[in-house]
């Protein structure tokens, strides 16, 4: 089981809580009741919690970016719900499929990406199965399983930040990031 | 420890204008870093004399006015004319009610307040009807200076409760997210945006933070870690736990109503699935059913037996329900092709969600009994709605003038309330439990 357990900080102590007033809602009241402080149990004072630390990566081999070809292109683009890898985007995804059969050191994480239009958590979903759906073009072209992780950033992190189909298309997408690089 | 200094913005400052047809109120207010704009349509105010408590001049912060803009921004009651009222009355027999009813005043809330020789502060509030002349309530708190405000909540809320039959939630919580350039800050505030305090600072994003039950923890979505794990954090201690950090995703948490219990969505073995771990991250998680699809954004029911959440097993994103130890999938919505986002009201008879019309994004109402529907809003890019815990409001985030804002609209439709903040967009709101 993969799990980071945190250190723990105890910056401060909740407020001692006091029992909170008795009201009777229905009768009229017509005595006068003397109630503590009333302290919520949610605490009061809320420190700012500290950042996780992540593991160092190790290099590996990866193709130059921007260079000509298929083996050149980083992204694969999807039209809006969907998470078929389309026509342009095969190739690009067999590129790098038989780089990772040539490659057995190299490795990846493929990126998935969607617009801004409606929930986070599901495009968190989609992004994901963008990028699965990549994975399983690669495996099937040469890569192992094993030289693939695969993350979702849902719609956290807009490359283009309009709010347009322009934007929204570049959006839609699955990035190859080699480890590393 | 990390409190945000309150930055008052200028009244009417930054205020995206809206304009409902039939508006009856506007008003506005303004609060640490959020401001808060409320309008209401075809509703008809219930007018009270609320009048300024004796002696709490000399408090370092006066009581009345915030029990004051507590009622008025739920948009069901008005002040009526109260001036010139002089002495100020503390008790029914000082109370000219020929007067209030000549006002059309439905009740007066008076108080008063005294320094005691041990620094607390007494406050002695009551309620009359002025119909029946009847002291429908009498309370004494005694609070510490620096209490003052969450006194007054307690007297909007025990004020609100008289008044309706339903719980105030003056005295809870919410949390938003505020991004603002590279940063991204998971924010506490008062119910009236006071008090607003920054609980988590990142460069990079936070999504879904979800209350416990209780109040006293969070759990949310981080990627500090370059990809999306669930972190539960105390609140009180600001520890936190990484409870969900398998291969690929780990999202969506939802507590289970006692507490003990996650529902998580975790794409350990490919695709976005439901699962379910222990709050401290600890067993084995447990798989709530399989299939093809993405299935995610699980929420319980309030009776803790069963979860809703969101899948696009049918070929769009609907939302269903089954029961928590795994079994068969009861689909919920019919009508559009992307329902997504489910939230129950507290009794579990309604639903909100979010539903893509054409190139909108609204939030949707369903009554679960007779499956009707009511839009909630007519904005473009609405998500992430949920209940106040007494049911009356859905808080959710939507998008004004380029900026994200969070949106407030009555479970009747007829009160809306907006709030923005200066610096940034804010997002992803949450509303804790009742207090």
């Amino acid at each position: 089981m993969n799990k980071i357990l945190l250190g723990v900080l105890v910056v401060s102590v909740l407020a001692a809580c006091s029992s909170a007033p008795k009201k009777d809602a229905a009768a009229p009241i017509t005595e006068t009741k003397v109630a503590e402080a009333p302290t919520a149990a949610s605490p009061t004072k809320m420190p700012e919690a500290q950042p996780l630390v992540a593991p160092m990566e190790e290099a590996s081999p990866y193709p130059t970016k921007g260079q000509g070809g298929a083996l050149g292109e980083r992204s694969i683009y999807y039209a809006f719900d969907s998470y078929v890898v389309n026509d342009a985007g095969k190739p690009v995804a067999a590129a790098h499929a038989g780089f990772l059969g040539g490659h057995a050191k190299a490795k990846i994480t493929l990126q998935g990406n969607c617009d801004e239009r409606g929930s986070r958590e599901y495009n968190l979903a989609l992004g994901s199965r963008r990028a699965e759906a990549v994975k399983s073009v690669m495996t099937v072209s040469g890569a192992s399983a094993e030289q693939i992780e695969v993350v979702s950033f849902g719609k956290e992190k807009p490359m283009m930040a309009g709010h347009d189909e322009s934007s929204w298309s570049q959006n839609r997408r699955v990035d190859i990031v080699y480890q590393g690089e | 420890m990390i409190f945000n200094t309150p930055q008052r913005l200028s009244l009417f400052g930054a205020i995206p204008v809206i304009v409902f047809a039939f508006w009856m109120a506007y008003s506005s207010f303004v609060r640490a870093e959020l401001s808060l704009e409320i309008t209401t349509e075809g509703l008809k105010q219930i007018p009270l004399a609320m009048l300024p408590f004796a002696n709490e001049r000399d408090l370092t912060t006066a009581v009345s006015p915030i029990v004051i803009a507590d009622l008025q921004r739920t948009g069901l009651f008005r002040q009526a004319d109260v001036s010139g009222v002089n002495p100020i009355p503390t008790e029914t027999s000082q109370l000219k009610l020929a007067e209030w009813r000549a006002k059309q005043a439905t009740a007066v809330l008076m108080g008063s307040a005294t320094i005691e020789h041990d620094g607390k502060i007494k406050i002695r509030y009551v309620l009359v009807d002025v119909a029946t002349e009847q002291e429908k309530l009498i309370e004494v708190i005694s609070v510490a200076p620096s209490q003052l405000r969450g006194a007054a909540h307690r007297i909007a809320d025990a004020v609100y409760e008289k008044l309706t039959g339903e719980k105030g939630v003056f005295s809870t919580k919410i949390s938003y997210i505020v991004k603002d350039g590279p940063s991204y800050q998971l924010r506490v505030a008062d119910a009236d945006a006071y008090n607003e305090r920054t609980i988590l600072s990142s460069k990079e994003p936070i999504i879904s933070p979800k209350w416990s039950p209780d109040g006293s923890r969070m759990a949310y979505v981080t990627f500090e870690l370059k990809r999306p794990l669930v972190v539960v954090q105390n609140l009180s201690t600001g520890a936190r736990k990484v409870v969900a950090n398998f291969r690929g995703n780990n999202s969506a948490p939802a507590w289970s109503p006692d507490g003990k219990r996650l529902a998580v969505t975790l794409s350990r073995d490919g695709i976005a699935q439901i699962y379910t771990i222990d709050a401290e991250g600890l067993e084995q998680p447990r798989r709530l059913m399989t299939t093809r699809a993405i299935d995610t954004e699980a929420v319980f029911t309030p009776d803790g037996k069963s979860i809703l959440f969101t899948s696009d097993r049918g070929g769009s994103p609907q939302i269903y329900k089954i029961p928590v130890e795994g079994g068969t999938a009861q689909r919920l919505t019919f009508t559009g092709n992307y329902n997504v986002s489910p939230r129950l009201s507290p009794d579990g008879k309604k639903l909100v969600f979010i539903q893509q019309n054409g190139s909108a994004f609204r939030v949707m109402l369903q009554d679960l009994d007779t499956n009707q529907l009511q839009n909630m809003s007519d904005n473009a890019l609405d998500e992430s709605p949920s209940f106040s815990p007494n049911g009356r409001m859905i808080l959710y985030a939507s998008r004004a003038n380029g900026k994200g804002v969070l949106a407030l609209v009555s479970a009747d439709g007829r009160v809306r309330q907006k709030f923005s903040t200066q610096a940034g967009d804010v997002y992803e709101p949450a509303w804790g439990p009742l207090q």
